[in-house]
C-alpha cells in the first residue's frame, strides 16, 4: 500500500440512503449472502461454546478444586480472565459515548459492532466471578442485596461489592444503549423484508418505530443522555475492578495509579479486539465503502495512544516501588517481574505492549492490515499478560514458607478461558447474522451531512485555486 | 401498505372511531425539502402535522413546532431516585439491620458508600430513559394509522413524508391536498384511519 494521504471522506464510492440499506441490510435479510466462512467462523465458536458448558459442567459437579488456585493464589486464571474480559468491553461504550459526545463522526459505522463486542465480553466476564464463587446458586445472597432467612447483607464497604454493582450496572446500561440504537434500525429492516416471517420476527423488536419528527426529538434526547451517563459509568467500572487491587496492600496492588491505568488497558485491548473482528468481517461482507483504511487508521492511533499511557503506567509501577523505600514492592518489582520463574511473562508484556504498538507511529505501518493484524493480536496477549503479572504474580509465594508454591494453571483452567473465547465469537457471528452490524440511520444521518457539506462547499469554493 | 405484522389492515370501525381520513400526507426525497415544507405548512396554518424521516433531521422538529423535554427530565428524577435508593439500601443495612464493626469504622461509613450509589444513579436514569422515551412516544404500537399512506415502507429508508393531520370537522381535505401539491412533492395521498 501506498503512503499518499488516506482521504478524510468517512464514506467512500457511490452511496445513496438506500445503497446503504442494501448494503448493511442485505447481511440480515439476505441469508445466503453467509458463505463458508460464516460457518467455519460459527463452528469454531460452538465447539467453545460447547467446551465452556463441559468446563462449567465439570466445575459445579467437582467444585473449584479443579482450577489451579492454591491458598496464596486464591485469584488467579478465574480473576485474570474477568478483568481481561471486562477491559475489551469497554472500547464498545468509548466508542459509542465519548466519541459521540466528542462529535467524533467516524464512530458512526463502527458502535453498532463494537456495542455488540461490549455486551458480549461483558458476558463473558461476569461467568468467571459467578463461578469463582464455587456455588453460583447461592451468591445470589452472597452477591447482591436479597433478603434472606439468615437475615444477613453484604459488606458494601467492600470494593467487591461495588464491583458487582458496578459489572451489573454496566452490562445492564449497555443492553439498553444498544438496544435503545437497534430500534429504528429494526424498523428499516421490518420495512425492507419481502418474506412474511422475516417481518414478524423485525417487527417485534422494532417495537413499531415510524421515524416520527416528534420520536425522534425524544429519541434523541435519550440518547445523548444515555452517552452523558454512559461516560462515568465506563470510567468507574473500571476503575472500581482496580479498586479490587488498589485498595489491598499486596505488594505490586497498593499502587494509586491503577484506576486510571486499568481504564487505559481496558480501551487498549477493546480497540485490538474491535480491529482484530473488524477488520476480516469488512472484507467479507464488502463493508469497505463503510469501514474505511481511514477508520482503521484512526482506530490504530487509539490503540497507540492508551498504548503509550499504559506504558506510563509500567514505568510508574517501577518507579514507585523504588520511591516508596518499601522492602517489599521494591521486591516484587525486582525479584518477581524482573527476574524470578515468572519473569518471561513481564517481558513479554513489554514487548507485547510497549514495543509492538510503537509500530503505529507510521502511517505505513498503520495502513498494512497484516501488520495491524499482528500488532491487535499482540495488544490481546499483552493485555492478558499484564492481569497475569499483576495478580498470580503479586499472590505466589509469598511470606510464609508453607506457601513457598508454584501456581500452574489446569487444564480446566484454560478449558474454561478457550471456552469463553469461542463463546464470545459464537455470539459475534450470530449477531452478524441476524443484527444490522452497522448503525444504518446514523450512517445516513452522516452520508446527509457529507451530501450538503459538499453542497454547502461547492456554493462557497473559490473558482481558483480549489484544487488540491 | 400492509401493516406491521404482514397482514392487510382491516380496519374495525367502532362507534367511537373518528370519521373522515386520518391526514393527508405527502413524499419528499430529500430532508431540506420536508424541512421547507413543515415550515410552509405552518406559515399556511396548519398546526396539527407530523414530519416522518429515516433518520433524525435536526430543525424538523422546530418545523413542525414540537418540542417536549420531559425525557431529560425524566432522568433527572430517575437518576435521583437511583441515588436515594443506593444511599438508603446501604445505610439502612450498614447502620441498622446488620450493623458490623470492620476496623473500628463508623457504621454510617460515606466514602465507602459512594461507588455503589453512583452505579444505582446511572442505572435508574438510564432505565427512566429508555423505558420513558419509549412510553411518552407511545411505543410499542404495532398498529398506526400513517403506515396506511402509500410508499411509507421507505419512510424508514430513503424518503421523508409530511403529514397534515385531519384536526376534525373543519378540515378540508382537498384544500389540504391542493397545498401540499404546490410543495412539489413525489407524491400526496390521503390516508385512512
Amino acid at each position: 500500500m501506498s503512503t499518499t494521504p488516506l482521504n478524510d471522506r468517512m464514506i467512500t464510492g457511490e452511496q445513496t440512503y438506500a445503497a446503504m440499506d442494501q448494503n448493511i441490510g442485505q447481511l440480515v435479510l439476505n441469508q445466503r449472502i453467509h458463505k463458508r466462512a460464516w460457518f467455519i467462523m460459527f463452528t469454531i465458536g460452538l465447539l467453545g461454546t460447547c467446551m465452556l458448558a463441559t468446563a462449567i459442567t465439570w466445575l459445579i459437579y467437582k467444585g473449584i478444586g479443579i482450577w489451579g488456585n492454591n491458598v496464596p493464589v486464591s485469584w488467579a486464571f478465574d480473576i485474570v480472565n474477568f478483568v481481561w474480559w471486562i477491559g475489551i468491553g469497554h472500547a464498545g461504550t468509548l466508542i459509542s459515548a465519548i466519541l459521540l459526545l466528542l462529535r467524533q463522526q467516524w464512530r458512526n459505522s463502527i458502535n453498532r459492532f463494537s456495542e455488540a463486542m461490549t455486551i458480549f465480553a461483558v458476558m463473558c466476564a461476569g461467568l468467571y466471578p459467578l463461578l469463582h464463587t464455587g456455588r453460583p446458586w447461592v451468591a445470589i445472597y452472597w452477591l447482591f442485596p436479597s433478603v434472606n432467612i439468615l437475615g444477613m447483607w453484604p459488606q458494601f464497604r467492600s470494593p467487591l461489592m461495588w464491583d458487582v454493582f458496578a459489572v451489573s450496572t454496566y452490562f445492564s446500561v449497555s443492553l439498553v444503549f444498544w438496544f435503545v440504537g437497534l430500534v429504528p434500525d429494526l424498523a428499516t429492516l421490518r420495512d425492507k423484508a419481502t418474506n412474511k416471517w422475516a417481518k414478524i420476527v423485525l417487527a417485534i423488536p422494532s417495537l413499531g418505530w415510524r421515524g416520527s419528527a416528534k420520536h425522534w426529538h425524544r429519541y434523541e434526547q435519550a440518547y445523548l443522555i444515555l452517552a452523558g451517563l454512559s461516560t462515568p459509568l465506563v470510567l468507574s467500572v473500571h476503575t472500581i475492578v482496580s479498586y479490587d487491587f488498589a485498595s489491598s496492600i499486596v505488594p505490586g496492588w497498593n499502587v494509586t495509579i491503577f484506576p486510571p491505568y486499568f481504564v487505559a488497558g481496558a480501551v487498549f485491548a477493546g480497540f485490538a479486539m474491535v480491529l482484530t473482528f473488524m477488520i476480516p468481517v469488512r472484507a467479507m461482507y464488502k463493508l469497505k465503502d463503510y469501514v474505511t483504511d481511514r477508520h482503521i487508521d484512526w482506530m490504530c492511533k487509539i490503540t497507540l495512544a492508551t498504548g503509550l499511557i499504559v506504558s506510563y503506567g509500567y514505568a510508574l509501577e517501577i518507579f514507585y516501588s523504588w520511591y516508596s523505600a518499601n522492602p517489599f514492592e521494591w521486591d516484587m518489582t525486582f525479584n518477581r517481574r524482573f527476574n524470578g520463574p515468572y519473569s518471561p511473562f513481564y517481558w513479554a508484556l513489554i514487548l507485547c505492549n510497549v514495543i509492538s504498538p510503537q509500530l503505529f507511529w507510521f502511517p505505513k505501518m498503520r495502513r498494512n492490515l497484516w501488520v495491524v493484524m499482528f500488532v491487535c493480536q499482540m495488544v490481546s496477549i499483552g493485555m492478558w499478560l499484564e492481569r497475569f503479572v499483576i495478580i498470580p504474580m503479586s499472590l505466589t509465594a509469598n511470606y510464609l514458607p508453607a506457601s513457598n508454591k508454584m501456581y500452574y494453571p489446569t487444564f480446566w483452567d484454560i478449558g474454561m478461558f478457550c471456552g469463553t473465547l469461542g463463546f464470545f465469537t459464537m455470539l459475534m457471528f450470530l449477531f452478524i447474522r441476524f443484527l444490522p452490524i452497522i448503525n444504518l440511520f446514523e450512517m445516513k444521518d452522516l452520508l446527509f451531512r457529507l451530501i450538503s457539506g459538499e453542497k454547502a462547499a461547492v456554493a462557497h469554493a473559490e473558482p481558483v485555486g480549489a484544487g488540491e | 401498505m400492509p401493516n406491521l405484522w404482514g397482514r392487510e389492515n382491516k380496519v374495525s370501525h367502532e362507534s367511537n372511531e373518528p370519521v373522515g381520513p386520518y391526514a393527508v400526507v405527502a413524499e419528499f426525497g430529500t430532508p431540506e425539502e420536508l424541512i421547507s415544507a413543515a415550515e410552509a405548512s405552518r406559515e399556511a396554518g396548519y398546526r396539527k402535522m407530523d414530519a416522518y424521516s429515516p433518520f433524525p433531521v435536526h430543525g424538523l422538529s422546530e418545523a413542525i413546532g414540537f418540542h417536549c423535554n420531559k425525557v431529560p427530565f425524566a432522568m433527572f428524577f430517575g437518576g435521583i431516585i437511583g441515588t436515594f435508593t443506593g444511599f438508603t439500601l446501604q445505610w439502612y443495612t450498614a447502620t441498622i439491620d446488620y450493623p458490623m464493626n470492620v476496623g473500628g469504622k463508623p457504621f454510617n461509613s460515606l466514602p465507602a458508600f459512594v461507588p455503589i450509589t453512583f452505579e444505582c444513579t446511572v442505572l435508574f436514569a438510564a432505565f427512566t430513559g429508555a423505558i420513558g422515551m419509549f412510553a411518552m412516544n407511545g411505543l410499542p404500537r404495532p398498529y398506526h394509522s400513517i403506515f396506511n399512506a402509500k410508499g411509507f415502507e421507505r419512510a424508514s429508508q430513503d424518503r421523508f413524508f409530511l403529514a397534515l393531520e385531519s384536526t376534525g370537522k373543519g378540515f378540508d381535505i382537498g384544500a389540504a391536498t391542493n397545498f401540499l401539491n404546490t410543495l412539489r412533492p413525489i407524491s400526496v395521498s390521503e390516508v385512512e384511519h
